[in-house]
């Protein structure tokens, strides 16, 4: 079992200049700690620092060892496939082979108006590209035609990822057809998890259907799932501590127009949402597990703009108290 | 013998709608935009006891449709196919997600007004104001005490009154709201009912808090 964290770099009250640091330095931090993955998200918006991940990636690469470099998510619809391939290959060959991507669809539209694609288009723009992309990652000449960007004839995309194949995972939301897509292409899938797990269930089964009736081998299939996190050293100082920012956070969302409150929060604990002592998160990540047979668990570290005292001490909980007790029970 | 139901839409919300009137023992059928292979899949494994078919066939063999599409999509929805049934209008406007879409951007009329006028078929709003998952997991018998609500909002007596026997088949406690425009209050953003997920009893004092009266039974 794989566990790492992801980031979109919540903006909070700090400088751009010093969350990048911040996160910089946690990445460096989880490397030593010996944790598995780190995946970077991108948003358009104010109010996260992450719109250009594999530029942090990057800088990541040169500070660590051994930790894996991912996405959570590429927003492939709004990118250019061979663009995103030469970027992770980029990284693959920096890194000594430590690249990821998810790509997914993004909670977000900003990135469509910024990059001028027609929100309409939302679905072809993601399959086509996506089909792209897996091309990309595995034929070094690829011969292309669709709707959504120029023909490609033949043409070389270099360079080279350093891995045999540069791993593309999808990341799903909870749309069942977009579970459907993943298996059919055989791709791992990346399932974002809030609250109760249960109802991904669903989901995890219609892709190993979909791979199954395209013909892949179930070998080659992985599940992965993540979502918010923030590990305390005890249950109830845990809520407490990160109710605030938490609750601010999920402003956001509009069923939460002046914030979420507290009992809806506390709700959401016992449905799922990993807040809590290190023993309730080991808890929770095993249950994901039995639930949904996942390979690979990753937290939203930094959620909310908490100041990086906070962030680092959760973040050294999960992998000093959490990871290593995941890792045996999995075993 | 209980009204056929169709749901337009095989995504988050319109699998849980489906699964929900299959178990409330309703005849249902559900449509969605993938391929036909896909959508048996997911309705085989989502929403088992639903029956695939194509947006126009689903509505056309139904007494209640539920649109359940990203609006960005309701141009999709077979609007000929829709005459002569109730109609649910089950979506919201949230530009963060939506995008921003001119018809329903700025406007001050109840979305569902709007998605009337595209459609050009009287509609019923309900479902719009509980998550997916929230629907999923908090169906309850009638009478229990932690039986939550759902506004139904409409202009036609009728068809809020087969809206509501539906909603309180499935799970929920039907509040009528009179007339459509009233459903306003239960958008995201406009006041404390989108996403709260209150019982009945909440449900009215909000209400009555916000000025609005709910119909004291379909008119």
């Amino acid at each position: 079992m794989e566990l790492g964290i992801y980031s979109f770099g919540d903006s909070g009250t700090v400088s751009t200049r010093q969350r990048l640091a911040d996160l910089v330095s946690q990445a460096r931090y989880a490397d030593e700690a010996g944790l598995d993955v780190i995946a970077l998200g991108e948003h358009h918006r104010a109010d996260f620092t992450l719109s250009a991940p594999e530029l942090v990636l990057a800088a990541i690469s040169s500070v660590t060892e051994r930790i894996r470099l991912s996405t959570a998510v590429t927003v492939l619809s709004t990118a250019d496939p061979v663009r995103v391939y030469q970027q992770f290959a980029t990284l693959d060959q920096l890194s000594g082979g430590r690249a990821e991507i998810v790509a997914g669809r993004g909670a977000f539209t900003e990135s469509f108006g910024l990059f001028g694609y027609d929100l309409r288009e939302y679905e072809v723009l993601f399959d086509e590209k996506l089909r792209l992309l897996l091309e990309l990652a595995r034929e070094e000449r690829v011969t292309w035609r669709g709707r959504t960007r120029a023909p490609l004839e033949d043409a070389l995309v270099t360079p080279r990822a350093l891995q045999p194949t540069l791993p593309v995972w999808v990341g799903v939301g909870g749309t069942p057809q977009s579970a459907v897509r993943a298996g059919r292409l055989g791709a791992p899938m990346f399932v974002a998890i809030f609250t109760d797990p249960a109802p991904a269930r669903g989901l995890v089964q219609i892709y190993h259907r979909a791979a199954a009736a395209a013909g892949h081998d179930p070998a080659g299939l992985r599940v992965a799932s993540g979502g918010h996190m923030y590990v305390g050293r005890t249950s109830q100082g845990a809520r407490d501590e990160f109710y605030p920012y938490y609750a601010e956070y999920l402003a956001k969302l509009p069923q939460f127009p002046g914030g979420m409150p507290r009992e809806v929060y506390d709700q959401w604990i016992r449905a799922g949402l990993l807040v809590g002592s290190p023993q309730e998160v080991i808890d929770k990540i095993m249950n994901h597990r039995e639930l949904l047979g996942i390979s690979r668990y990753v937290g939203q570290f930094d959620v909310g703009g908490m100041p990086a005292g906070m962030v680092d001490k959760s973040l050294e909980l999960f992998a000093t108290e959490v990871a290593p007790v995941v890792r045996k029970e999995s075993a | 013998m209980s009204a056929r139901v169709a749901v337009l839409g095989a995504g988050k919300v319109g699998t849980v709608l489906a699964r929900l009137s299959v178990a409330a023992g309703r005849p249902t059928a559900i449509a969605g935009s993938g391929d036909p292979a896909a959508l048996g899949l997911i309705v085989d494994v989502l929403a088992p006891g639903a029956v695939p078919m194509t947006s126009a066939d689903a509505a056309a063999q139904a007494d209640i449709v539920i649109v359940a599409v990203p609006l960005a999509r309701l141009g999709t929805v077979p609007a000929a196919a829709l005459r002569g049934r109730v109609v649910v209008d089950a979506m919201n406007y949230w530009p963060p997600v939506d995008g921003v879409l001119s018809a329903w951007e700025g406007a001050t009329r109840s979305s569902s007004e709007i998605v009337r006028e595209i459609l050009g078929v009287d509609v019923v709003k309900s479902f719009n104001h509980m998550g997916y998952h929230e629907l999923d997991a908090w169906t309850r018998p009638a009478g229990d005490p932690d039986r939550h609500a759902l506004a139904v909002a409409g202009d036609d007596g009728a068809a809020m009154a087969a809206v509501s026997d539906l909603v309180d088949a499935m799970g929920f406690d039907p509040v009528p709201l009179h007339p459509l425009s009233a459903g306003r209050v239960l958008q995201p953003g406009s006041s404390d009912i989108f996403g709260a997920d209150l019982t009945r009893a909440e449900l009215l004092s909000t209400l009555d808090a916000l000025g609005v009266a709910p119909a004291a039974v379909c008119p």
